[in-house]
């Protein structure tokens, strides 16, 4: 019998290497339990959290928290079905209207996880005669989308709309439709999207623009609706895609358009129709985080301050860091010995950021991803990046 | 025109060769992944070089049937050949 592991030899070698010189294994850290938004009980001691998504402090907020005992309480814990069977319940259906709202678009969908909206939106919208165009630092949700759908697939480089306007030129007597994809932040990097820029190259070329503000929704905007909106080029972002599970606290996803033909995907995007939809009590905790995050502008304002003191610390110890100021911060390190040794020496000191290693990494080099809050104190900070001179000092000397 | 198969591998020999970790003996039937120990993301920012190189854009399925640098060749040849990407 053919081992059906065999093909995982070399994974499984690498897996070996990483945990023989880590006194813990790096994929396989367990938070006991959130103590608040920014500390967690790690190997049973309080660890300052600085590598989640929880930019606004919102998987905390008491006004969601509650909604959710409320609802729960009154329409159960699951749906036990998909979005078109018995799975749309109106908490769905108001939802869906909420967020239509706050991107001023006509039609929303709700997913139930953020990779599922981009898979699902991506693959149905991008069909067998249509092209596309992927920026090359994108998503695995994006990439997986890619091959969901039977569009043919483009990657052009990271954050160049002058490489895709070369990619779209190519592309001139092409008679299918053309879909750009690009992000608001990316995740890994902290990098921003030049997105006014990639909307001028669609127009010039006819093509789609979707944007994925998965990191970017709360956190860029003057009313938080992410980099098209501080670019003040959302008429020309023809879909955006979003998840719940990063400044709103929750989790699911959604996709938002002016264009009528949205309503469609519903019919046709099988991430959407073949899977549960999201528990009423998280609907109702993301309405609630939705209010906050409205209601309360300073959080926004706040975040950016953290970002600057975050940035600017870890860029005056001398470590490698991008340019952009965005709350999330790469440090990028040489070799994987490197980063596994700060990685663990940072939460041995009680700091924990997230650990990406090649070739998750964009240019093959492992980065120490650290994230920042709005709720943050300016001490955490301040502790954080002490921690960080240390094992800097200790690590690469 | 003016690009052929052989044209092709000898430019892609050149620019692999220009990275001090490729092996110096690579030919045509080198396997991209196995004897030069390229991953997926290896491969795929590789292949972006040569299409600036020669105005063409490779669509990702085409990839996953290359092994080795003639493969590529023969491929980016095509594409050359079509005038597109399809």
């Amino acid at each position: 019998m053919t081992d059906i592991f065999a093909k995982y030899a070399g994974l499984k070698t690498a897996a070996a290497g990483l945990t023989a010189h880590s006194p813990r294994n790096p994929f396989g850290v367990v938070i006991d339990y959130p103590v608040s938004a920014t500390v967690g009980l790690i190997e049973g001691r309080e660890t300052l959290l600085f590598g989640t998504n929880n930019y606004l402090g919102l998987s905390q907020s008491t006004a969601a928290a509650e909604a959710a005992i409320e609802t729960v309480r009154r329409e159960g814990v699951g749906t036990t079905g998909s979005r078109i069977a018995n799975g749309t319940y109106s908490l769905h259906r108001r939802l869906e209207a909420r967020l239509a709202e706050v991107f001023r678009r006509r039609h929303c969908m709700i997913f139930s996880t953020g990779y599922q909206a981009n898979l699902g939106a991506i693959s149905a919208l991008a069909g067998k005669d249509d092209v596309l165009l992927l920026d090359a630092d994108s998503h695995a949700s994006i990439y997986d989308a890619s091959r969901l759908g039977y569009a043919q697939v483009i990657r052009f480089r990271h954050n160049d709309p002058a490489d895709l306007d070369r990619r779209l030129s190519r592309l001139k007597d092409h008679q299918g439709a053309k879909l750009v994809v690009v992000e608001g932040i990316y995740s890994m990097t902290g990098n921003v999207a030049p997105m006014r820029e990639f909307a001028e190259v669609k127009k010039k070329h006819g093509a789609y623009l979707l944007a994925d503000e998965a990191h970017s929704f709360g956190v860029l905007g003057e009313n938080g609706r992410g980099v098209a909106e501080r670019d003040g080029c959302e008429e020309d972002v023809d879909f955006v895609v979003g998840t719940f599970s990063k400044s709103l606290g929750t989790v699911g996803g959604y996709c938002v358009s002016n264009l009528d033909g949205l309503e469609l995907i519903r019919l046709c995007s099988r991430p959407y129709m073949f899977t549960a939809s999201l528990p009423p009590e998280i609907i109702a905790s993301t309405l609630a985080a939705l209010d906050e995050m409205q209601a309360r502008p300073e959080l926004r304002k706040q975040l950016y301050a953290n970002a600057e003191q975050l940035n600017r610390g870890l860029h005056a110890l001398g470590l490698n860091t991008s340019a952009h100021v965005s709350p999330v911060v790469a440090v990028t390190l040489e070799t994987i010995e490197q980063a596994l040794a700060f990685w663990n020496r940072l939460l041995d000191l009680g700091v924990y950021v997230n650990l990406s290693l090649p070739p998750a990494t964009p240019d093959q080099r492992p980065l120490l991803r650290c994230s920042v809050m709005a709720v943050h104190t300016s001490e955490e900070i301040d502790k954080t990046l002490a921690v960080f001179a240390q094992a800097k000092q200790e690590i690469l000397g | 025109m003016t690009d052929t198969v052989a044209s092709i591998t000898s430019m892609i020999i050149e620019k692999l060769l220009a990275n001090p970790k490729v092996p110096r003996d690579i030919t045509g039937d080198s396997k991209i992944v196995e004897d030069l120990a390229f991953d997926s993301l290896a491969v795929m920012n590789f292949v972006m070089e040569i299409e600036d190189e020669l105005d063409v854009s490779v669509p990702l399925d085409r990839l996953a049937d290359i092994r080795t640098i003639s493969d590529l060749a023969v491929c980016l040849a095509a594409l050359k050949a079509d005038g597109h990407t399809s």
